[in-house]
C-alpha cells in the first residue's frame, strides 16, 4: 500500500506544479486578474512610465477563442506607485472565457522591456470546486437531470448495496471519462471524427469495465467478491455515457473534466445513499398494495427531485 | 439454445402490454421521466428507440454464432452504438428542431437498458424473424409508454396536445415541472398493478 500512496503524492505534486506554472509568461509582469464586471488588472514587477501606461494603443485584449474580435478599452488607471494598471472595458467581460492581453513594449526603468502576451483566467481552484459541487449537488445527475435511473432504482434497496454500487461507479466513471476526454481532444477532434463519439465513448466504457473486472479478479479477489456484481450494471447507467458527451460539448480541459467526473460519481453515490435510507424504512411502512415496490419508490424520488429543485440556480463562486 | 415457443403475434403484443418496458419491466426510465413533458417528444424518441431496437436485434440475431460469450456485452454495446449514431445523424439532419428539444437523450439511447436486455434475453438465442417481432413489440411498447406519459403531462400541465390548445386553461401546472415525471410514472405503474390484480381476481372467479 505504501509505495502506491507515495507515488500518488508525487503525481498530485506534479499536477499542482503544472497548475501553478500557468501564470503570466513575461518576466516583468507579476500577475493579472479580473476585477469587477468589466476590468482587468495587471501588476508589474516595478514602476512603469505613466505616459506609456496611459496610452490605450499599447494594449490589445481579446477572448481566447476569438482572436479577431478586439475588446474596446474605455479607460486606463495607473496606481500611485506606478506598478498596477487597471484596464476598464466598454462592455462586461465573459469571465468563463480565458482572455488574452497583449502589452506592447513595456516602458520601465527608462528602457523597453519587450512585449508581453498573457492569459487572464478566473481564480482557478474556485472554478474547479464549483464544477465539482455543481455536478454533485446543484445539478445532481439523478435528481435534476433524470439520468441513470434504472440502476438507481435497482440498487437502492439496501444501504450496503447502494454504497458498493456508488463507489464502483465513481471509479469506473473517472477512469473512462478521462480516457474519453483524451480520445476526444487528441484523436477525434484533430481528425474530424466527431460523429464517432458515441461509438468510441461507449467502447471505452465497456473496455474499462472489462479491464477493472479482470484486474480486480486477479489482484484482489476479496474486493472483487464485494464489488464485482456491480461492474456489469455500470454499463447500463446513462450517466457514464452522458459525462463524456458533456465534456466533449463543453470543451472542458483535463482538470475540469476530472472534477466533473468525480462530481457525477459522488453525486450518484449521494443520491443512492439518500434513497436507500428512505427505502429501508419503506420496507416496514404500510403502503397501499398497488403502490408496493417500485411505484412508491418513484414517488419518493419525485419528492427528492422537488427538494433538489431548491438548489437550482445557486452559484458558489 | 432456448428457442421461443410463442407465435410472432404473441411476441408482438407481449411487448406492448404485458411486458411493457416502461410500466411493467421498469427499464429505460431516464427518458420516461426526463423528456416526457409533451407528446411529440415521446413519439420522436419512441420511433428512434424502435428503429435502434429492431436494427440491433436483427444484427445480433444474424451474427450470434460468431460472438464469443465472454465479450458478448461489449459486442452488444458497440452494435447498438453504431445504430444509435446512424439514427442520431438522421434525426439531426431531418428534424433539427425536435432534435434540439430532445437534447442529449438521443445519444443516450446507447445506454438504455431495454435494448441491451432484449439482445441478451432474446435476440442472442433466437432466429431473425422472432427477434424482429420481439423488437418491434418492445419498441412499440416503449413508444406507447412515452406517448401515454406525454399525453398526461401535456394535457394536465399545459392544457395542450401536440401543441394545439385543447383545454383552454392549465389545470395542474405542477405536471410541467421536471420532477413531476417521477410522480406520473409512479401513478401509472400503480394503475398497471391495480389492473393486473383486477384481472387476476376475475380469472380466479371463473
Amino acid at each position: 500500500m505504501k509505495p502506491i500512496r507515495s507515488s500518488l503524492i508525487a503525481w498530485l505534486g506534479l499536477v499542482v506544479v503544472l497548475l501553478a506554472g500557468c501564470g503570466p509568461e513575461h518576466r516583468f509582469i507579476k500577475g493579472n486578474s479580473f476585477k469587477g464586471d468589466n476590468q482587468i488588472t495587471i501588476t508589474f514587477a516595478g514602476p512603469v512610465e505613466a505616459s506609456w501606461a496611459k496610452n490605450p494603443a499599447n494594449y490589445k485584449a481579446y477572448e481566447k477563442p476569438d482572436p479577431d474580435i478586439t475588446l474596446p478599452i474605455s479607460s486606463i488607471d495607473l496606481s500611485p506607485d506606478r506598478t498596477t494598471v487597471t484596464l476598464t472595458f466598454q462592455l462586461p467581460l465573459n469571465k468563463a472565457q480565458a482572455h488574452i492581453v497583449w502589452v506592447k513594449d513595456i516602458m520601465a526603468e527608462g528602457a523597453s522591456q519587450g512585449t508581453a502576451v498573457m492569459t487572464v483566467t478566473k481564480v482557478y481552484f474556485g472554478y474547479l470546486l464549483s464544477i465539482l459541487l455543481g455536478a454533485m449537488i446543484i445539478k445532481n445527475f439523478v435528481f435534476t437531470k433524470y439520468l441513470g435511473l434504472c440502476v438507481f432504482f435497482g440498487t437502492s434497496q439496501k444501504k450496503t448495496t447502494a454504497v458498493g454500487m456508488g463507489i464502483t461507479f465513481t471509479l469506473v466513471m473517472v477512469a473512462s471519462a478521462m480516457m474519453s476526454w483524451f480520445m476526444y481532444q487528441f484523436v477525434l477532434k484533430p481528425m474530424r471524427l466527431d460523429f464517432l463519439q458515441i461509438v468510441v465513448f461507449i467502447g471505452l466504457v465497456s473496455l474499462s469495465v472489462q479491464a477493472v473486472d479482470t484486474i480486480l479478479r486477479k489482484v484482489n479477489p476479496a474486493l472483487f467478491k464485494a464489488f464485482g456484481v456491480y461492474l456489469v450494471l455500470v454499463i447500463a447507467n446513462c450517466i457514464i455515457i452522458a459525462v463524456p458527451l458533456l465534456l466533449a460539448n463543453n470543451e472542458y480541459n483535463a482538470a475540469e473534466s476530472f472534477m466533473l467526473a468525480v462530481g457525477a460519481g459522488v453525486g450518484f453515490l449521494v443520491a443512492l445513499f439518500l434513497m436507500s435510507s428512505v427505502r429501508e424504512r419503506l420496507e416496514v411502512a404500510d403502503v397501499p398494495p398497488a403502490y408496493r415496490g417500485l411505484p412508491i419508490a418513484f414517488i419518493t424520488a419525485g419528492l427528492f427531485a422537488l427538494a433538489f429543485m431548491g438548489f437550482s440556480g445557486m452559484s458558489i463562486f | 439454445m432456448a428457442l421461443t415457443k410463442k407465435t410472432n403475434s404473441q411476441l408482438f403484443f407481449d411487448g406492448i402490454l404485458t411486458e411493457n418496458p416502461i410500466f411493467r419491466l421498469a427499464l429505460s426510465m431516464c427518458p420516461a421521466v426526463g423528456i416526457s413533458t409533451n407528446v411529440m417528444n415521446g413519439i420522436l424518441l419512441g420511433i428512434a428507440v424502435l428503429f435502434v431496437q429492431v436494427f440491433s436485434s436483427c444484427t445480433i440475431s444474424a451474427i450470434k454464432n460468431f460472438i464469443h460469450p465472454r465479450i458478448r456485452i461489449p459486442t452488444y454495446t458497440l452494435t447498438i452504438a453504431t445504430w444509435v449514431t446512424v439514427i442520431d445523424l438522421v434525426l439531426a439532419a431531418y428534424v433539427p428542431e425536435a432534435y434540439k428539444a430532445m437534447g442529449i437523450f438521443v445519444k443516450l439511447i446507447v445506454a438504455f437498458a431495454i435494448i441491451t436486455m432484449r439482445l441478451e434475453m432474446f435476440a442472442a438465442k433466437n432466429p431473425i424473424i422472432p427477434s424482429f417481432w420481439d423488437a418491434v413489440g418492445m419498441g412499440l411498447g416503449f413508444l406507447f409508454g412515452m406517448v401515454v406519459l406525454g399525453f398526461i403531462r401535456e394535457l394536465l400541465g399545459s392544457g395542450t396536445l401536440l401543441g394545439y390548445d385543447v383545454l383552454g386553461s392549465r389545470p395542474l401546472l405542477f405536471f410541467v415541472l421536471p420532477a413531476a415525471g417521477f410522480f406520473t410514472v409512479g401513478f401509472m405503474m400503480a394503475i398497471f398493478n391495480t389492473m393486473e390484480q383486477y384481472f387476476k381476481r376475475m380469472k380466479e372467479k371463473k
